[in-house]
C-alpha cells in the first residue's frame, strides 16, 4: 500500500510540473489541479496509513488512525478548489481579451498605456 | 485574555461581507464604511503595538481550545510592529485610491481590500503553522481580484502568470507542512519548536526537508533570487493602490522567514543550524544586485518600481540573514522603511502616468505635467528613500544593516554589494527623473489649462513621506522598540511558555 500510495504522488507530481511548464493556460491549470490531488494525498499519508481503524478515541480499540491529516485535506481541498476556480475565470478573461491562451505576456509595445485603466 | 488580538482579523472579514451584500453598488458608502475600518483598525494596531511594548506575549485561544490542540493567535512584539505598518499603510493607500478614483474604475475593490488586510493582519498574528497557511491563501485570493481591478488584456495575463506562481507556491507550502506534520506530529509553531529540538540531529533528514521546503515557499513571497519571478510583471501590471499594497506582501514573506528560523529552526537547533543561512546570504545579494541594476535598466515607471521592491528585498533578505540580536532589528526597521517608500514610489509612478497621456509610464521625453513642481518634489523625496541617501530613513536604515553585517564572515562582499548597489540606484533613479521632469517637450495643447487635479492623492503621497521623515527623525525609539524586538525573538523560550500554557 506505501508503495502504490507513493508511486502515485510521484507520479501525479511529476505529471503536473510537466503540465505546469507548458506555454498553454490549459494545460498549465490541469497541471495545478493534478499537483493539487497529489498534495491531498501526500498530506492524507502524513497521518501514516491505518486501514480500517476509527478516527476518534473509543473504549475496546486499539489502533487509531490519525484524524487530523483528514482535517487538513479538507481544508486544502476546499482552498485549492477554490483557487482552480479563481485561475479558470481568469484565463479564461485573458483569453477573451487577448484572443490567444499564452501565459506569457507580449513583448511591451512603448505606445500601450501601461497600469493604467 | 484580551480579545482585542482577534479584532485585526475579524473586523476586516466583517467589514468585506457587509460591503458585499449591504452596499455592493453604492461606491459613496463603501468608501466611508472602508475609511472608517481602516481608521479603527489602525486605533486597535496602535493599541496592540503599545500593548506588546511591555514585553508580554499574548496569546488568544480560537473557540478557546487549549494549544497545541487549538489554534492560537499570539501576539509579541514583532507581531504588533508589522500589524500597525500594515493598518497604516493600509489607510494612506486607501485615500490615495478614493482620491484618483481607482477604486470606481471595476468592482468590489474595498470588499477586496478589506479581505486583502483580514489576510496579511491573520499571517503576522497566527501561531499555527497551517493557519499561516489559510491565511497565505486569503491573502492572495484577496490579491488575485486586486491584481486585475479595472482589468486589461495585459493585467489579465500578468495576473494569470501571477496566480499560476502562487498556486505552486502554496502547493509547495502544503508538501512542506506535511513534511514536518509527519516528523513531528504538531503544526502549532510552539509546539514545533519544542518537538523539532527534541528530534536527534543524526536522525532529522525529513526535518531538513521540510525546513527547506518552508524556506523555499517563503522565499516565493518574499521574491528572494532565483524565485522572484514572479514580482516584476505584477507589480508593474497591477493598478497602482494595489501595487504599493503589495509593497507589504513581500514583508509577509520575510517575516515568516524570520518567525520559523528564529522560533522553531533556530540558530541553536543542531539539526537545522546552518541549513538556510548562507543560502539566504547569497541570495539576497544577488536580489540586491538585480533588483537595482533593474531600476538602472528599467524602460517603463512601473518596472523601475518593481525592480526598486526587489532590491529593497535584497537589503531586508541580508540583514535577516545575519540571525543575530542586531541585525533582526536593522531588518525590522529597514522592513518598515522599504514598505513606506516602495508604497511611495507606486503611488508617485501612478501621479506620473496618470499626468502623461499617451505616453504613460515609457521613460521617454513627454509633456510638462500639471503640478510639476510638486510631482518633481515626491518623485525626489521617493528616489532618495529608495536609494537609501540621507536625510531620509533609508539611510539610517541601511547603515544600521551594514553596522549589523560587520561581524558576518562575508563582510566585505556584502558591503561592497551594499555601497555598490546604492549608486547604481541613484544612477537609475537620477536617469529616470530627468527623462521625466527634465526633458519635457513642448506640449502641443499648452493654450488648455490642465484640469483640475483633485488633492486627496496628493495628501496620501506626502503622508507617506511624512511618515518616512518621522521614521529618520524618530529612529532612536523606533529602534529602542526594534532592539526590544528582536531580543525577543532571539529568545523564544518566552513565546514557547506563553503559548503552551507553562508561563
Amino acid at each position: 500500500m506505501e508503495l502504490l500510495m507513493a508511486s502515485a504522488i510521484g507520479v501525479m507530481t511529476a505529471a503536473g510540473l510537466y503540465l505546469v511548464l507548458r506555454l498553454r493556460t490549459f494545460p498549465v491549470i490541469l497541471g495545478l489541479a493534478l499537483l493539487t490531488y497529489a498534495v491531498n494525498y501526500f498530506l492524507f499519508a502524513t497521518g501514516r496509513l491505518v486501514v480500517n481503524a476509527p478516527p476518534v478515541l473509543r473504549d475496546g480499540v486499539e489502533t487509531y488512525t490519525d484524524p487530523l491529516p483528514q482535517a487538513l485535506v479538507l481544508t486544502a481541498i476546499v482552498i485549492s478548489f477554490g483557487m482552480t476556480a479563481v485561475v479558470v475565470m481568469m484565463a479564461l478573461g485573458a483569453y477573451l481579451t487577448a484572443r490567444d491562451d499564452d501565459v506569457t505576456l507580449p513583448p511591451e509595445d512603448s505606445t500601450e498605456r501601461e497600469g493604467g485603466a | 485574555m484580551s480579545h482585542w488580538i482577534v479584532v485585526p482579523v475579524l473586523l476586516p472579514a466583517i467589514l468585506a461581507a457587509v460591503l458585499t451584500l449591504a452596499m455592493r453598488y453604492h461606491i459613496g458608502l463603501q468608501r466611508i464604511f472602508s475609511v472608517a475600518g481602516s481608521v479603527v483598525l489602525l486605533a486597535v494596531a496602535l493599541g496592540l503595538l503599545i500593548h506588546a511594548g511591555t514585553g508580554a506575549v499574548e496569546v488568544y485561544e480560537l473557540g478557546n481550545w487549549p494549544a497545541p490542540f487549538g489554534i492560537v493567535l499570539v501576539l509579541d512584539r514583532l507581531s504588533a510592529v508589522m500589524v500597525a505598518l500594515t493598518a497604516a499603510l493600509a489607510l494612506v493607500v486607501l485615500l490615495y485610491a478614493i482620491g484618483s478614483g481607482w477604486d470606481a474604475r471595476g468592482r468590489n475593490f474595498h470588499p477586496l481590500w478589506q479581505f486583502q488586510l483580514m489576510g496579511i493582519s491573520g499571517a503576522f498574528l497566527t501561531g499555527d503553522a497551517f493557519n499561516l497557511f489559510v491565511f497565505f491563501e486569503v491573502l492572495l485570493i484577496a490579491s488575485y481580484g486586486l491584481m486585475i481591478h479595472a482589468g486589461g488584456g495585459r493585467r489579465l495575463k500578468a495576473g494569470v502568470q501571477y496566480v499560476i506562481y502562487n498556486l505552486l507556491g502554496s502547493t509547495l507550502f502544503l508538501f512542506a507542512l506535511g513534511t514536518l506534520y509527519a516528523v513531528t506530529g504538531t503544526l502549532n509553531m510552539a509546539d514545533l519548536a519544542e518537538r523539532a529540538a527534541e528530534i536527534p540531529a543524526d536522525d532529522s533528514a525529513l526535518l531538513r526537508v521540510g525546513a527547506m521546503l518552508l524556506f523555499l515557499v517563503f522565499a516565493i513571497k518574499a521574491a528572494l533570487l532565483p524565485l522572484h519571478f514572479w514580482l516584476p510583471n505584477t507589480y508593474a501590471e497591477a493598478p497602482a493602490p494595489v501595487a504599493a499594497l503589495f509593497a507589504i506582501m513581500t514583508k509577509v514573506g520575510a517575516y515568516a522567514i524570520l518567525r520559523f528560523y528564529t522560533l522553531i529552526f533556530g540558530p541553536d537547533l543542531d539539526a537545522t543550524a546552518a541549513l538556510i543561512d548562507k543560502i539566504l546570504l547569497y541570495g539576497a545579494l544577488l536580489t540586491l544586485a538585480v533588483g537595482m541594476i533593474g531600476i538602472l535598466g528599467a524602460r517603463r515607471l512601473g518596472r523601475l518600481a518593481a525592480f526598486a521592491a526587489i532590491g529593497s528585498m535584497g537589503t531586508l533578505l541580508i540583514a535577516i540573514a545575519g540571525f543575530t540580536e542586531a541585525s533582526t532589528a536593522a531588518a525590522v526597521y529597514y522592513a518598515i522603511h522599504s514598505t513606506l517608500a516602495g508604497a511611495l514610489l507606486f503611488l508617485v509612478v501612478d501621479l506620473v502616468r496618470e499626468r502623461r497621456g499617451a505616453t504613460a509610464g515609457a521613460l521617454v521625453p513627454g509633456p510638462r505635467l500639471a503640478q510639476h513642481g510638486i510631482i518633481t518634489a515626491l518623485w525626489f523625496g521617493a528616489a532618495i528613500a529608495t536609494a537609501g541617501m540621507p536625510p531620509l530613513s533609508g539611510f539610517i536604515g541601511k547603515l544600521l544593516v551594514l553596522d549589523a553585517t560587520r561581524d558576518m564572515g562575508a563582510v566585505w562582499l556584502i558591503w561592497a554589494m551594499i555601497l555598490g548597489t546604492s549608486l547604481v540606484a541613484i544612477l537609475g533613479m537620477a536617469q529616470a527623473g530627468s527623462v521625466v521632469f527634465w526633458k519635457t517637450t513642448e506640449s502641443t495643447e499648452a493654450a488648455e489649462a490642465p484640469p483640475p487635479q483633485p488633492a486627496l492623492p496628493l495628501v496620501a503621497c506626502f503622508t507617506l513621506l511624512g511618515g518616512i521623515v518621522a521614521l529618520a527623525v524618530f529612529a532612536g525609539p523606533v529602534m529602542r522598540y526594534l532592539e526590544a524586538t528582536a531580543a525577543q525573538l532571539h529568545a523564544p523560550a518566552a513565546y514557547i511558555a506563553a503559548v503552551l500554557g507553562q508561563g
